[in-house]
């Protein structure tokens, strides 16, 4: 841009897609020129902090933005939040639900994002929903198939924040730990701090085997919150300049 | 994929498939009051879906929300929650389980609206294949009549609308059911489909499903009087592959 003297809006640079596996019919990948960026991590990692500052420093560079995260579809958000509440379903139906309330934002909002060039943000993709069930003990090959309708984002931050820390954040927060953070499903432990230690160190231990098949950029979110974002803008840059 | 019977289950599942207006319920009702009257353990899978599931599928339908993908990922759910909830627990408890329609439904309909079939039958890889499935093959011309002349009122997925066939609802569903009937003929051999002529008389296919039931399930294991056994101590049935016995 000539006449944008002293505008630095980097226009983003167009980087191959693909899904990760049979994708959904009929979309053309060629179309999607915006960004898709997920950041993943724990309650407490840090994670809408971070995408709030995004969004802002986004913004500001001119970039249009959108965001998603779970359970906020149109089709099955209330539901799912009401199926939550009541623990009232079994494990491969919730998992279904969790897929479709992903699947219907992925062709209603992400995807038309994309295509009218924006930058996605996600709070949360696949990966949280996948690690939840592995370690339920579901089966990875159909998790895999499942989720096989996902688009490959531009990048995956992962916030990792040891479960000692999680702890003194949900603390300092809400003054209490959630049932489904701290996997009391699984009766790992009647004490629910025994449950949401041993849990969470399951979890962080399952998303490090996802990155091996996914390849996260693993973020040490132990730090304060400026300097996790400066280190996330400096890889966002990267990937927008298509590096 | 495997039956309940190779998975030594005490129960035994039989699915009825075939388009709508092939007959399919009228044979199972009857099949079932059969069962009944032999005094037999038996459960009639009426599709209860917890209200959660079935309220998200018909906001869906009402609003025309869904995708191919989501469509099929809703059915997979409310397939599971009945499977989780309902089925799994009756066979386990010795129940002969009757369905009317199974997992092929969805493969046929989903498939139909351009979802990859591995990818559909990958969702479903949860649920174990019955151990006896009728499909009722009809004149496809003979199911539309059924149909159309019965309740004129189509609604859109069911028409097949969303596939943009036809902006004639009727004309519509007439090539979406002509397209799920090829998916079952396709998949007759693979899942094994003890396929029945739907032309026939109602009282000749019935006697055809009896005698088929009877020929492959130790029946009299069902009876209410009866103890329930040990699942593995006896297979009731030993199903050797490439019979398939056609009427």
């Amino acid at each position: 841009m000539k006449n944008a003297i002293k505008n630095q809006i980097v226009v983003p640079h167009r980087s191959p897609r693909r899904f990760y596996g049979h994708g959904i019919p009929g979309v053309d990948l060629e179309q999607l020129a915006g960004k898709l960026i997920v950041v993943e991590g724990s309650d407490g990692s840090g994670r809408s902090t971070q995408i709030k500052l995004l969004v802002e420093w986004m913004e500001g560079t001119g970039h249009a933005t959108v965001q998603v995260g779970l359970k906020r579809s149109t089709l099955v958000s209330e539901e799912l939040e009401q199926a939550q509440q009541g623990n009232i379903l079994s494990r491969t139906t919730l998992s279904l639900f969790y897929a479709t309330d992903f699947a219907d934002q992925l062709e209603n909002i992400i995807l038309p994002a994309l295509k009218a060039g924006f930058v996605v943000l996600a709070d949360r993709y696949i990966y949280t929903l996948m690690a939840r069930d592995m370690v339920r003990g579901m089966d990875e090959g159909w998790l895999k198939n499942l989720y096989g309708v996902a688009l490959e984002p531009d990048v995956v931050f992962y916030l990792n924040v040891l479960p000692e820390e999680l702890v003194q954040r949900s603390f300092a927060k809400n003054a209490s730990l959630d049932y489904w953070e701290s996997g009391m499903d699984l009766g790992l432990s009647r004490d629910m701090f025994d449950s949401f230690m041993k849990y969470q160190t399951t979890m962080q231990a399952t998303f490090r085997r996802l990155q091996a098949s996914y390849g996260f950029t693993i973020v040490n979110g132990m730090r304060s919150g400026e300097v996790v974002n400066a280190e996330l803008r400096k890889k966002i840059g990267v990937v927008m300049a298509g590096k | 994929m495997k039956t309940f019977a190779e998975l030594n289950f005490p129960g035994r599942l039989i699915a009825v498939e075939g388009l709508d207006g092939s007959g399919k319920s009228t044979q199972i009702y009857l099949l079932k009051r059969w069962l009944e009257l032999q005094d037999l353990k038996v459960y009639f899978s009426e599709w209860n879906s917890s209200e959660l599931v079935k309220s998200a599928t018909s906001k869906g339908k009402k609003r025309e929300l869904l995708t191919p993908t989501t469509f099929s990922l809703i059915h997979a759910t409310d397939f599971a929650d009945r499977y989780e909830r309902h089925l799994v627990p009756l066979l386990r408890a010795g129940y002969l389980v009757l369905c009317d329609r199974y997992i092929f439904t969805a493969f046929g309909r989903d498939v139909t609206r351009g979802c990859p079939p591995e990818w559909v039958r990958g969702l479903y890889s949860f649920a174990a294949l019955p151990d006896l499935t009728f499909f009722f093959k009809s004149d496809l011309e003979v199911s539309l009549k059924r149909i159309l002349d019965g309740r004129p009122q189509l609604k859109y997925f069911e028409a097949g609308m969303d596939l943009r066939l036809s902006t004639d609802p009727y004309e519509s569903f007439r090539i979406f059911q002509g397209r799920i009937l090829e998916q079952y003929l396709a998949m007759s051999t693979e899942f094994n489909f003890l396929v029945m002529d739907a032309n026939q008389l109602v009282e000749k296919q019935q006697a055809i499903v009896r005698d088929l039931v009877a020929k492959r399930i130790d029946l009299a294991r069902f009876h209410r009087a009866k103890q329930p056994r040990v699942p593995a101590s006896s297979s009731p049935r030993r199903k050797g592959k490439g019979e398939e016995p056609v009427p």
